[in-house]
């Protein structure tokens, strides 16, 4: 089984970022020129990009009409300048709630690692962009690093709320996005690493108890929490804090939580808030 | 799950707001109609399962009709869809069923296409997007669509594999997975193969004429 700490010996050993080490292997897995994984590469940021333009817009409403509009809200409170967390703060949380907003009102994202948790990647990494000046092609190299670990979690674990609740969707967005964050801000292949594993930490255990069953409530806000822990988790790592636990043992515990967690809480609508009285009765009045 | 690439973590790019319920429904509609061979005019769909009790809240009805009229998965008139067959005159309905022992995620398409063919495609959206048909017109195959795939309806009959292979061998084309399955020795029998190249169209004609094969049916794989 393939583990994140590979990645860093690698890079470590042959002083390259995780992203290098990874577009490498899958130029020789895919059978790939660089060229063209990157050209693909930049398809999906191009996605992520005009998905958060659309969201910070956009006032439309859900199917169900439970989410929509609370985008708009964050940024018009980001833009007088009365942000309580910060401009570049509140702004991840209007990014990360504008993407999932879109998704669920049925408009194009991209899965990162799923639709569900669709919103923390670029939310985090756009806003790592305007904070830093990076270049388009460092964005880029970000991305395949937060895809490197997200194939690491998916093989040793699982990225599936129907598998493995909710920390195995936004907890892996949220590992993906500190680790990939971590890289474009100039911290070592090490340090990504100890970002991944202090935001995977601060999620496990989180069910996935979608009201009605609908990818709405709680899930578009988890984006925007899940982002927060992002870069919370990757402040911590560029300045050197590191995690007890390596990221391979949280990604293996965070595997075996998913198991042990109850078919209820997995996806199902059947527990958690899904099963509030107010979870139960906007149930019965969209069916 | 088992090895991925990098563009499974980070895609597909998809309209929202589920890969399974949405983004895997459009594919088993594309993957209907492919089947069928031809535009469908009228058809009914019937939903088991999870694609019954939650689609609506994740446009899974919009999903599969979109499927049906050749949209992909990141098409962004997808919400559109049902409205959009109906101004084209299709007629395409809905029922709950229960389709018994098979995945959550299952639907059943009957479909009448612009010139007569008929077709019955059951298939299942089994997780981030990707699909498995299960049934084709009452024979039970796996196909999920990402290669080219032969479905061939024929006599259980000894050899007929070996032509069959020998066709594709001298057209230089390359099996990546083949099923071979049958009623009972010597009665009606079925062959699926998935190939890495798309099969010649002389291939086919020269298929078709082998004795005691009843039906080959190309399909193209989902882009």
């Amino acid at each position: 089984m393939r583990a994140y700490e590979d990645l860093v010996i690698e890079a470590e050993n042959r002083g390259l970022k995780i992203s290098e080490v990874v577009y490498q292997n899958e130029m020789e897995d895919l059978q790939q020129s660089e060229q063209a994984l990157f050209q693909r590469m930049r398809k999906n940021l191009k996605v992520m990009r005009e998905s958060v333009a659309v969201g910070l817009s956009s006032e439309g409403r859900s199917i169900s009409g439970l989410v929509g509009g609370d985008a708009v809200k964050v940024e018009g409170r980001r833009k007088t300048g009365e942000s309580l967390v910060g401009k570049q703060l509140s702004g991840v949380i209007a990014k990360a709630l504008a993407v999932a907003e879109v998704n669920a009102c049925m408009g194009k994202i991209v899965a990162a690692p799923t639709a569900g948790s669709c919103g923390v990647i670029p939310a985090v990494l756009l806003t790592v962009e305007e904070t830093l000046q990076v270049s388009e092609q460092e964005l880029l190299l970000a991305l395949f690093t937060a895809a490197g670990l997200g194939m690491i979690i998916a093989e040793r674990a699982n990225v599936s709320g129907a598998e493995g609740g909710c920390q195995a969707e936004i907890g892996s967005a949220a590992a993906m996005a500190a680790a990939a964050a971590v890289e474009l801000a100039g911290g070592t292949p090490r340090q990504t690493a100890d970002a991944a594993a202090i935001a995977m930490k601060s999620m496990l255990g989180l069910v996935c108890d979608p009201v009605g069953g609908f990818v709405e409530v709680p899930c578009v806000k988890r984006n925007a929490t899940g982002a927060m822990i992002a870069m919370a988790a990757a402040e911590m790592a560029l300045s050197g804090v590191k995690s007890a636990i390596p990221i391979d043992e949280v990604i293996d515990a965070m595997g075996e939580i998913g198991k042990q967690m109850p078919c209820a809480l997995k996806e199902t609508a059947q527990g958690g808030l899904a099963m509030t009285p107010t979870g139960r009765r906007i149930q019965a009045d969209f069916l | 799950m088992g090895r991925s690439n990098v563009f499974d973590l980070l895609g597909p790019i998809m309209v929202g707001p589920s890969s399974s319920h949405t983004a895997g429904a459009v594919r088993l509609g594309a993957m209907a109609r492919k089947i069928l061979g031809e535009e469908p005019v009228e058809g009914t769909l019937s939903l088991h399962g999870s694609f019954a009790k939650t689609g609506k809240g994740h446009g899974t009805n919009l999903a599969l009709i979109a499927g049906l009229l050749g949209m992909a998965p990141d098409d962004e008139r997808i919400p559109e869809a049902i409205n959009i067959a109906k101004d084209l005159g299709l007629n395409f309905g809905f029922k709950i069923a229960d389709l018994g022992d098979v995945h959550p995620n299952t639907v059943k398409f009957e479909l009448l296409g612009k010139t007569g063919c008929h077709a019955q495609v059951v298939g299942s959206s089994i997780g981030g997007g990707t699909i498995v048909i299960r049934e084709i017109n009452d024979f039970k195959v796996e196909i999920r669509g990402d290669y080219p795939t032969l479905v061939i309806l024929h006599q259980d009959l000894p050899g007929l594999v070996a032509q069959v292979a020998l066709l594709l061998a001298t057209a230089q084309t390359n099996i990546a997975r083949m099923l071979v399955s049958r009623e009972k020795r010597g009665a009606q029998a079925l062959m699926v193969l998935e190939t890495d190249e798309l099969v010649d169209d002389a291939v086919l004609v020269l298929m078709r004429r082998l004795p005691k094969i009843y039906q080959v049916l190309a399909i193209e794989p989902l882009e």
